[in-house]
């Protein structure tokens, strides 16, 4: 991943650490805290999401940033300023809502330069701002519409426009495609993001959207009741989730629960598997029989026809590895989806590229027995 | 081998007669109902204000007539030539506009707020705003302002608290002048003022204001710039369904009102049944209702026109 740079920028301006500094921000609604403790620090034109479920305590976050929610505690530094009891309106914020809030009874170009009027900026200073805004989301030729003539698309772009022409320091984004058809909305995450990186703002993304957040961030965080759980960039939090809600709310997953055996610490034994699962490290300060979680991505199962029974020799591998019945098949272009049932009853997920399907004699169906077997650096340890 | 059993009998006719669907039950059921009670009635009013008064039972003479063998129909002006001579009427309609346009305005300061805040309260305390809005209804009307005569009379509750809180020395005098006759008027119609505003702005999308103050708007602009343009429909309904019933009002006028003050519900009571001028109260009321169409066509193209955008 490569962050919203412009080439001909000085590389001294990029990466600057802590623009945007959270400084333990909390939120209480009565006795219920919906944001706990929350710490972040954002690069200056860092993309930056953060991504849980409804309820999660992101939306009230990014409320806080726009100063529409004050915090119970904890401070907000953005530029070096203590931004914390700013009222919105005078922050150097500006946010695209999940509604994008157009206002009804104004034409675009209105809509537009309508925080540019708040602020007093000169008549003709501020039609060239709203034509420039325009042009740069390519609806220059929409300044005369009203709102509700707009496709959604359309509308999504004049909020981009109306949000990003006073030039704020840091863009929040509200669920940006959440309105969007899911057709339009693979197109419209790459032309958003297109637009962002040749403005080169600073940006704060929630979203539910887990595809969402890996494609349009540089880093992101992931946030369950109110915490963040794992920080990082979409590669790391997707190859080394932390714990069980990273692992299988980035992306799906098999997650097996097991005990480690008495050898050195880096084996498992597994109810679910009929044999021990090898860890790619010994675990600090394990002990015997401590319940131990991990994480296998369906891309990182292997399957191949099973050997004959009376070929399981001496080469017969001793552990990760399983065998399996096809119970579900579901055709997903690039690969194909698997559900497999192994002999204790768990169904275990795994993607199978086109490629390796080509290898078989034939496809394997409903029914058929497969070997299953991964490598030992797949296996993620979970906190 | 082909039975009598077997031969398809006709369609009875009842069968093809079709019933009109729910919908059809639904719209022209209390279009029916109003055209009988109020349609009726009004033609009944405009025909007696075409008749001249007569001493006799009823009070007029018939407009249609059958006398040597001819058939006659006779439309007097004889009442509208009256009201359009006689002071009284010019004065009386003016003021009745007159105190209607202040109690809209009147209502509308005091509702807009009102409504404002029930809308942005919250769902528990908003219904309990809502309750005490509406609450009122559940009393008579006029054993409310009646209730009104109690506070605002000269022992009554308002000058027993002023005169023991040491406010006033003696007793103000509260009713039978202006200011009775806009307490009780915006007492009672508040309610039609605060509930279409309302019901406008609760249903306004929440994030509008959010965005127009991420953008800078000062509190005071958000108002002016967003709220107040998208309640506008709000606004024309609400002033509509005070102003409207505002200029025939008769019982506030009478009871807390001063007996100077002659506004037309007033005249057409005194014409009817003091001096039982029939034809003439007719005619007052329906020059009244013509009078009152005027704003309520203007409230209406103004709501079509603004009805697309909220």
């Amino acid at each position: 991943m490569t962050g919203p740079q412009i080439p001909s920028m000085k590389s001294s301006m990029l990466g600057e650490d802590g623009f945007l500094q959270v400084q333990e921000v909390s939120k209480k609604f009565g006795n219920v805290t919906v944001v706990d403790k929350v710490s972040l620090s954002i690069r200056r034109q860092e993309f930056f999401a953060l991504l849980g479920s409804s309820g999660c305590g992101k939306s009230t976050l990014l409320r806080i940033m726009a100063g529409l929610e004050t915090p119970t505690s904890g401070r907000i530094i953005l530029d070096g300023q203590d931004i914390t009891d700013l009222p919105a309106h005078q922050r150097p914020v500006n946010m695209m809502f999940q509604s994008y809030a157009l206002f009804p009874h104004m034409d675009v170009a209105a809509n537009v330069g309508y925080g540019l009027r708040r602020e007093g900026v000169a008549r003709a200073q501020i039609r060239e701002r709203v034509d420039e805004a325009l042009a740069l989301v390519q609806m220059g030729s929409y300044a005369a519409s009203m709102p509700a003539q707009l496709s959604g698309g359309q509308q999504q772009r004049v909020a981009l426009a109306r949000s990003l022409v006073k030039r704020p320091k840091l863009l929040l984004l509200d669920e940006p495609m959440s309105a969007l058809d899911k057709k339009i909305r693979q197109h419209t995450q790459f032309e958003l993001g297109s637009i962002l990186q040749k403005v080169g703002v600073t940006c704060l993304m929630v979203t539910h959207d887990q595809e969402e957040a890996m494609t349009m961030a540089d880093r992101l965080a992931v946030m369950s009741e109110g915490v963040i759980v794992q920080m990082g960039t979409p590669e790391s939090v997707y190859e080394a989730p932390n714990t069980r809600f990273s692992a299988e709310f980035i992306g799906s997953t098999n997650v097996f629960t097991g005990t480690l055996t008495a050898h050195a610490g880096d084996s498992l034994d597994c109810a679910e598997l009929a044999l021990p699962l090898q860890l790619p490290y010994a675990l600090a300060s394990a002990r015997q029989g401590q319940p131990v979680t991990v994480s296998i991505r369906p891309e990182r199962i292997r399957i191949s026809q099973p050997p004959d029974a009376q070929a399981t020799g001496r080469d017969a591998p001793t552990s990760n590895c399983a065998r399996g019945v096809v119970e579900q098949i579901g055709y997903m272009g690039s690969y194909t989806l698997y559900y497999l049932r192994l002999p204790s009853g768990r169904v275990v997920m795994t993607h199978v590229p086109r490629e390796v399907l080509a290898g078989f004699a034939q496809e394997p169906d409903y029914g058929d027995e497969l070997a299953l077997h991964w490598s030992v650096r797949s296996l993620v340890v979970l906190n | 081998m082909a039975t009598p059993q077997n031969v398809p009998l006709p369609t009875p006719w009842w069968r093809h007669a079709r019933m009109p669907s729910a919908r059809a039950w639904a719209i022209g059921l209390p279009f029916a109902f109003l055209l009988v009670f109020f349609m009726l009635p009004f033609l009944m009013v405009l025909k007696i204000s075409f008749a001249q008064s007569a001493m006799q039972v009823p009070p007029y003479t018939a407009l249609l007539s059958y006398q040597d063998q001819q058939f006659s129909l006779q439309l007097s002006l004889e009442s509208y030539i009256t009201i359009v001579q006689d002071d009284i009427y010019f004065s009386a309609y003016a003021s009745s506009l007159r105190v209607a346009f202040f109690t809209t305005v009147l209502c509308l300061l005091v509702g807009y707020p009102a409504a404002l805040l029930m809308a942005n309260a919250s769902p528990g305390v908003r219904q309990l705003l809502l309750m005490g809005v509406v609450l009122p209804f559940w009393t008579s009307y006029l054993v409310r302002i009646y209730a009104w005569v109690g506070i605002l009379k000269d022992q009554g509750l308002a000058n027993q608290l002023l005169l023991w809180s040491g406010w006033s020395d003696e007793p103000l005098h509260l009713m039978q002048n202006t200011f009775g006759l806009y307490m009780g008027m915006v007492y009672s119609y508040l309610p039609y003022m605060i509930l279409p505003l309302f019901g406008f702005l609760v249903k306004m999308d929440r994030s509008l204001p959010e965005a127009a103050r991420d953008l800078g708007a000062r509190p005071w602009e958000v108002f002016l710039t967003v709220t107040l343009p998208l309640s506008l429909p709000g606004i024309s309904a609400g002033c509509l369904l005070v102003f409207i019933p505002s200029v025939g009002e008769y019982v506030i006028p009478e009871l807390l009102g001063s007996p100077s003050d002659l506004m037309i519900g007033r005249v057409m009571w005194s014409d009817f049944f003091n001096s039982i001028a029939w034809p003439l109260a007719a005619a007052a009321t329906c020059v009244m209702v013509a009078l009152l169409l005027v704003p309520m066509a203007y409230f209406q193209r103004l709501q079509s026109r603004t009805g697309g955008i909220a």
